[in-house]
């Protein structure tokens, strides 16, 4: 374990600018000229396509046509009115599978660029969030009632605001230091720049009526039973807080770390070159946690990053171009490898891969097997629930089970966000569970 | 190659590409550069009589369309603020240097008959090949009672076009604004004075857009803004309509027309000349984007015309003439649908929400279980007026198709549902 290059400059630059220094922003934002060249691209759609994939049913078209008669503080508003994370969904939705997989100008014969619609948001909430505009929703009249949020992660936030808006008051119960969730200590340092995590967190906070309690977690310091003896309802949006394991002998030895882990401990230190961390870094897993722990650990300057993944492309949970992004960086990614032993004393020093390969749809080890040598292995294999105190709700499947209400088994007690099975563990899901579960909880509280 | 010569009033001219009197035929250095660039010929920036105008700072104000491209300019500048002796050295100059290259002397006098005698004389002395009136400024001028209050009264554009006539030897251009009710009243009088042609159009009066900071007009002048001239490709239809009025009416048909307003590009020209134009002139695009303009200009019309068989400019000129009539003259029994291409189709829903919302809910949206979207025309219900063609944003992916009905000619007059028709 070594500690990073630039270490001597540690103490002229601290903080973001630390983080700047290895991460720039993955895209580019749009200046004003370049977003109304882009925004004049859109075609004005009828009834959407984009808008339709987007699982928060921004209203697309309508903001891009803000956008173009340089109405962008309205642009804003109608993405917020949706989204309410509408900025960090701009930075880290796999847009390419979603919105602007959607976007009709892939329909020409000659395969036209769709528009830009990721970039056209941050353009839009950018503006309005960099502004010293106030908070652009107002609350209903106070309802009286109050309403309990475990997690202060993109499902929890999204549930409160949105609770706040209409008319209830909220307290949120985080069990880490920080709101944000997965925003906050979970997503590529590249996508997240300048602290944008907290700046929303501070932003959605603004319509009031919320408060956030720290250090207060689920099972530790705090119960179900008591929070629903002292609120009239509740959310759920605790997200997985727990990882998957190899299975395998070893995975307690130094520089066994989870990918989640690893990716937290970058976006939480105010100088990365700091970082204790590998020089031959092996990541194991195919969806965006290992492709953003991969990535990160080639721009901080591992010599070698090797993702093994016991698939194919096809069948990775990242997107095509997460996966360009991985190679084009440095990463080498070995498919068809799936991990059979970790080798090393108190640190690890290489891993045991047999080569696999699908037999009637079923993966089987072809027998053949081959090392990597490497000084960290990166698990990210997936997250899972971790069951505090949620014993008397239904299961199934590793996730809480809900009713198209985002009512659990108990009824008050609604849920959203990684942890439910409401689709693709995406942001932007996220935001748009909470926006109906309070959507929910609001008609729930009429009759109860 | 196609041959590109014109002859506008008597005059010759190696393209019919002329630029319009206006800030780039100000002076030597521009014409210059104009001739070098390809340019048949410029209207020099009117001349008036000493002392020069005085000009305001902040002169034009665009207007755009949503991609910042510019549809039209107007501007609030006056005619030539340079002594007129200088002009007229400056044009004998560059009538020497440029000997094949056509230069018109644009002029303009209070309503005095010595006054626009005596000009134009001394125009004419310069050596220009022919004068244009301009009877059409809709700013500043006509507040001196020049310019389009002349262009405004029939009877004033008859006599100064006889005035000028009557003082010169050489081809007289009359301009005429399109600030008015019906260009044939002017173009009639402009013949009647003796005009051996008409230039037109001169700019449409405007309010071009409103600095909401200012709150006032733009150009802003010191907070303040006033109407001015408007031009570009946005007047390019008004000026389309007004040369047609006058090459199909028998009152003006046959007279030389000099057309002018929003010509850009070839296209534009041959439309033009499609519709009667002599010869061409062009301000605002030249403004945009430099006089290099004409090459393509020159090349594209060339290219049109080779397409089409034409060798010569007159071989198509006013082509268009005899098919542009009276809206009573238009055949009612003529059938169009559209006709959605359904492999083109990109499925972006505006020919139906156009057709919706706007039209004749003509357009049927159909979203299939696997997602795709389909719109297919509503036969019955299509009244074939274009809307969905015109906004499509994919090139002939909606065609309006012609229904063989074989029913006859039919006008309006000889409609049998016309209460006033003959029965």
């Amino acid at each position: 374990m070594t500690q990073h290059a630039n270490k001597e400059n540690n103490n002229i630059v601290s903080g973001h600018k630390c983080v700047s220094r290895f991460f720039e922003d993955l895209h580019k934002p749009l200046n004003d000229l370049a977003a109304i060249k882009e925004a004049d691209h859109c075609l004005y759609c009828y009834d959407a396509p984009c808008s339709q994939a987007c699982p928060t049913s921004i209203d697309i078209p309508t903001f891009i046509h803000q956008i173009r008669t340089g109405n962008i503080t309205g642009a804003a508003h109608t993405i917020l009115s949706e989204n309410i994370m509408g900025g960090t969904c701009a930075r880290v939705c796999p847009t390419e599978v979603l919105c602007e997989e959607a976007c009709v100008h892939n329909k020409r014969d000659n395969g036209d660029d769709p528009v830009k619609i990721g970039l056209l948001q941050r353009y839009a909430t950018d503006h309005l969030m960099l502004s010293n505009a106030p908070h652009p929703f107002t609350r209903a009249t106070e309802s009286g009632r109050h309403i309990a949020v475990i997690g202060a992660g993109p499902a929890g936030l999204s549930c409160a605001h949105r609770a706040a808006m209409l008319g209830h008051k909220v307290t949120i119960y985080e069990a880490k230091a920080k709101a944000g969730g997965l925003n906050e200590y979970g997503l590529a340092a590249y996508k997240m720049l300048d602290d944008f995590a907290a700046r929303e967190v501070a932003f959605l906070l603004g319509i009031g009526g919320m408060d956030v309690q720290y250090g207060k977690r689920l099972g530790r310091d705090i119960s179900l039973d008591k929070l629903r003896k002292d609120h009239d309802a509740l959310f759920i949006g605790i997200g997985l807080g727990g990882t998957n394991d190899l299975g395998l002998e070893g995975e307690d030895m130094t520089g066994v770390v989870n990918a989640i882990d690893f990716i937290e401990s970058i976006r939480q230190s105010d100088d990365p070159a700091t970082l204790e961390t590998g020089q031959n870094i092996l990541v194991i897993g195919g969806g965006n946690t290992a492709i953003d722990a991969a990535v990160q650990a080639k721009k901080l300057g591992a010599n070698s990053v090797t993702l093994a993944y016991r698939r194919g492309a096809e069948q990775m949970g990242a997107t095509g171009y997460e996966i360009d992004l991985a190679r084009k960086s440095g990463v080498v990614i070995q498919l068809w490898s799936k991990p059979v032993a970790l080798h090393g004393g108190d640190t690890i020093t290489s891993v045991t891969f047999e080569q696999t390969r699908l037999e009637g749809g079923k993966l089987v080890g072809t027998g053949e097997k081959y090392d990597i040598a490497c000084d960290m292995l990166l698990k990210a294999i997936g997250q899972k629930l971790k069951e505090p105190d949620l014993a008397d709700l239904a299961i199934k499947g590793g996730k809480l089970v809900i009713s198209s209400q985002y009512e659990t088994s108990i009824s008050g007690i609604f849920a959203g966000g990684d942890c439910i099975g409401s689709g693709q563990d995406l942001t932007v899901q996220a935001v748009e569970d909470g926006k109906q579960a309070a959507i929910a909880m609001d008609g729930w509280l009429k009759t109860n | 190659m196609a041959d590109l010569t014109c002859n506008i009033a008597g005059i010759d001219s190696i393209n019919p590409f002329w630029l319009a009197s206006a800030p780039p035929t100000d002076k030597y250095i521009n014409v210059v550069r104009a001739f070098k660039a390809g340019w048949g010929g410029v209207v020099w920036k009117t001349l008036g009589e000493d002392p020069p105008v005085i000009n305001v700072s902040s002169r034009y104000g665009a207007h755009y369309n949503d991609s910042r491209s510019i549809q039209g300019i107007n501007n609030i500048e006056l005619i030539s603020d340079r002594p007129l002796e200088v002009n007229l050295r400056e044009i004998e100059q560059v009538r020497r240097e440029w000997p094949d290259r056509v230069i018109i002397g644009s002029m303009m006098a209070t309503v005095d008959e010595s006054a626009w005698k005596d000009l134009a004389i001394k125009i004419a002395n310069s050596g220009v090949h022919g004068i244009e009136l301009n009877l059409g400024c809709p700013h500043g001028m006509c507040e001196r009672d020049m310019g389009s209050a002349i262009g405004q009264v029939p009877e004033m554009i008859e006599q100064t076009t006889r005035w000028v006539r009557e003082a010169v030897d050489i081809p007289v251009f009359t301009k005429l604004t399109p600030n008015i009710t019906d260009i044939l009243w002017s173009a009639a009088a402009a013949r009647a004075g003796g005009a051996h042609a008409v230039s037109l159009i001169n700019t449409v009066n405007s309010v071009i857009s409103v600095d909401l900071d200012a709150m006032a007009p733009t150009p802003v002048v010191d907070g303040k803004g006033s109407h001015g001239g408007y031009c570009g490709s946005a007047v390019k239809p008004i000026a389309l309509h007004m040369v047609a009025e006058i090459a199909r009416s028998a009152e003006t048909q046959g007279i030389d027309i000099s057309a002018i307003g929003g010509i850009g590009n070839w296209r534009d020209a041959a439309e033009f000349i499609s519709l009667g134009a002599n010869g061409l002139q062009v301000c605002t695009a030249a403004m945009l984007y430099g006089f290099r303009i004409v090459d393509d200009m020159i090349a594209g019309l060339s290219a049109f015309m080779d397409s089409k068989g034409y060798r010569t400019l007159d071989d198509f000129r006013g082509l268009a003439i005899k098919n542009t009539v009276n809206w009573n003259e238009l055949n009612m029994n003529f059938d169009s649908k559209a006709v959605i291409d359904q492999d083109a189709c990109i499925e972006c829903g505006r020919c139906h929400i156009a057709c919706e919302d706007t039209s004749h809910q003509a357009i049927a949206f159909k979203v299939a279980r696997d997602g795709k979207r389909s719109f297919t025309v509503i036969d019955e219900d299509c009244v074939g007026c274009n809307l969905c063609a015109l906004i499509c944003p994919v090139p002939d992916c909606i065609e309006m198709r012609p229904v063989k009905n074989d029913l006859p000619y039919l006008t309006w007059p000889e409609h049998p549902k016309n209460p006033l028709g003959e029965i």
